[in-house]
């Protein structure tokens, strides 16, 4: 430190000059745990997963390569096929409901109400995102049990009768909607939640004085206002969906037969149970693509429809 | 909805709006909100009702005897407590190791997340080096790959570094973190210049500015990225189920999914006593970090 004071007052470059070396070499090691890291665990993993798609590898004997054969297999194989088209149902049917509920529920919360209503639903809304999947799942799987489970008991209340909920095609696919759809509706709600709070009362003001009030206002003034937060929303909501997994395995495992099994169910039974490496890797990387697609298709969007103040 | 739910809602909420049939005629707009606001408060405690039934339903059902757990009328609230289930669960699974686990592998990976990306973020924010923007677009680009992608050869590179069931197979890809580097970057951006000024000018160095100017201001964005770590791989049930092999590596939704599956339908209120165990510390992050994780939780989003 004295060196350097004393330094400072007779010459400035030289201190300069080797303040940017160290600087430099700081910049290095601060970024090599994240920058290595990802090089390890991201980066490599994407070019074997690209290369392993090409490959039928059991781990055990060596790898043959069979081109495309792999990525035929996602029209070929029925379970693989099946799987998608449950994973695009899914994902349509989950982000609807998703981002409709949590809408609704955050326009109701702009009204007038006491603060500590206010604070203890939107506490009560977000409360389920910091559950486990695998712990709500498992207690859902009891709720919708046929002959004990609450659900039942509910509906028995009212006359009707009981649903065989994990036991029939369309029931579990339902279940597994509804389960979901229940833990993440609160991370869509918390955005909408941001965007309504942070619209200027004038506007409201202004617009109640036109005559504009209710679902003419919201859909006039409020949705175009929040209309970027509503893409944002919308994609990171498709984005999950597309993986779900937690879910149906342990409310379903898939079945029956293979009505709930997703995209990401079968990465993992190909690849961990059946020993496919290749064709895992072959179906994350559609999956991926998807995903990717999805992301393009924001900016895509957000240029065209999307109003920015 | 069905229609009973709105009927009782209705009951219910009447109160807070008396003003109905008092409500003079010339204020055309003062009847419809009234209206509405019942519309309103009844769709809230349905859905306020329906996010926290589930969640009543399991804690009052593992405060039951496993061998009335499943008996109908089901329970709500927890009346006449039991414990006898809390108890059952750590003689069926190592709860105690289960917790150890999952804490050892989630703090581990918080503090982990905490320093790389409090280091990285700060070189990104507030030091130059050639081609700096082009590794934080690489970074960044790494928040766009699934992790179904990436864990067949994870799984392989795990082997092969001879870490294959263990803890540390879960803890070290989940270090280093884009969406963490992001969030801190954006924070050391946010902090004045002045003060890095000043210190130079004292004639501190580098490292000194970062460590006794930059990091301490940074703390509260530390924070956030800690308190979404543990929040994420607490719960975390995909990269374990395929990382660890054993049951004694296993962490806590691991065990509880093995439980329920070696269990059954047997003695529900065992399962749930698990599972109210595991969600303690979400509780407590919830109440004492809400603002924190709802900061977390949002800012990918606002940015």
């Amino acid at each position: 430190m004295t060196a350097a004071s004393t330094a400072q007052g007779r010459t400035v470059k030289p201190l300069a000059v080797k303040r940017s070396l160290v600087e430099r070499w700081l910049a290095r090691i601060f970024l090599a745990p994240t920058v290595l890291g990802m090089a390890l665990f991201t980066f490599l993993p994407i070019i074997a997963s690209l290369v392993l798609a090409f490959f039928r590898w059991d781990i055990i004997s060596a790898p043959q390569f069979v081109g495309f054969a792999n990525f035929a297999s996602l029209a070929e194989d029925p379970t693989v096929r099946v799987s998608f088209l449950n994973t695009v149902v899914f994902v349509v049917v989950a982000v609807i409901l998703q981002l409709g509920i949590a809408l609704c529920l955050a326009s109701m919360l702009q009204a007038r109400m006491p603060s500590w209503l206010r604070v203890f639903l939107r506490s009560t809304f977000f409360f389920p995102l910091v559950l486990s999947a695998a712990s709500v799942s498992i207690f859902m799987r009891y709720m919708f049990n046929e002959q004990f489970g609450v659900v039942n008991w509910l509906l028995s209340l009212v006359g009707i009768p009981a649903v065989p909920w994990l036991t029939s095609p369309a029931a579990s696919a339902a279940v597994v909607v509804l389960v979901y759809v229940w833990q993440n509706f609160g991370f869509s709600f918390l955005l909408f939640l941001g965007a309504l709070t942070n619209i200027p009362k004038e506007l409201h003001e202004a617009a109640n004085l036109d005559g504009a009030a209710g679902w003419k206002q919201f859909s006039n003034v409020t949705l175009p206002l929040i209309s970027p937060t509503v893409l944002v929303a919308s994609v990171m909501a498709i984005i999950s969906a597309l993986q779900v997994f937690d879910q149906p395995y342990v409310l379903t495992n898939g079945g029956p037969g293979d009505s709930t099994r997703t995209a990401v169910m079968v990465i993992f039974e190909s690849a961990f149970q059946q020993l496919e490496f290749g064709k895992a890797s072959a179906i994350g990387l559609v999956l991926t693509v998807l995903i990717l697609a999805v992301t393009a298709l924001q900016f895509r969007l957000s240029r065209r429809f999307v109003f920015y103040q | 909805m069905p229609s009973h739910t709105l009927q009782t809602g209705t009951g219910k909420h009447s109160g807070s709006t008396t003003d109905t049939p008092t409500t003079p005629k010339p204020y055309r707009t003062r009847r419809l909100p009234a209206a509405s606001t019942v519309g309103r408060y009844t769709a809230l405690a349905v859905a306020a009702a329906l996010t926290l039934g589930p969640v009543l339903w399991t804690l009052s059902t593992s405060l039951r005897t496993p061998s009335a757990s499943f008996n109908l009328p089901p329970s709500f609230l927890p009346v006449n407590p039991d414990f006898t289930a809390y108890q059952e669960v750590f003689q069926q699974i190592n709860v105690g190791l289960l917790v150890l686990n999952s804490a050892l592998v989630t703090g581990l990976i918080a503090l982990g997340q905490m320093a790389s990306a409090t280091l990285a973020g700060y070189v990104f924010a507030r030091l130059d080096f050639r081609g700096k923007n082009a590794v934080f677009s690489l970074v960044l680009a790494t928040m766009m790959v699934p992790v179904q992608v990436t864990i067949v050869p994870v799984f392989m590179l795990i082997r092969g570094m001879g870490l294959s069931d263990t803890l540390l197979a879960l803890i070290l890809p989940a270090v280093p973190t884009a969406f963490g580097t992001f969030l801190l970057r954006q924070y050391f951006l946010g902090l004045p210049n002045d003060f890095a000024e000043a210190a130079a000018l004292d004639g501190a160095g580098p490292w000194r500015i970062f460590r006794s100017i930059y990091v301490p201001l940074a703390v509260p964005g530390m924070a956030i990225v800690g308190i979404l770590a543990f929040n994420f791989h607490w719960n975390e049930f995909f990269r374990p189920l395929i990382l660890t092999i054993s049951e004694q590596n296993f962490t806590l939704p691991l065990g509880l999914v093995t439980l329920q599956g070696n269990l059954g339908t047997g003695s529900i209120s065992v399962v749930l006593a698990g599972v109210i165990l595991s969600m303690l510390p979400a509780l407590v992050v919830f109440i004492f970090g809400q603002r924190t994780l709802r900061e977390g939780l949002t800012a990918g989003a606002s940015k």
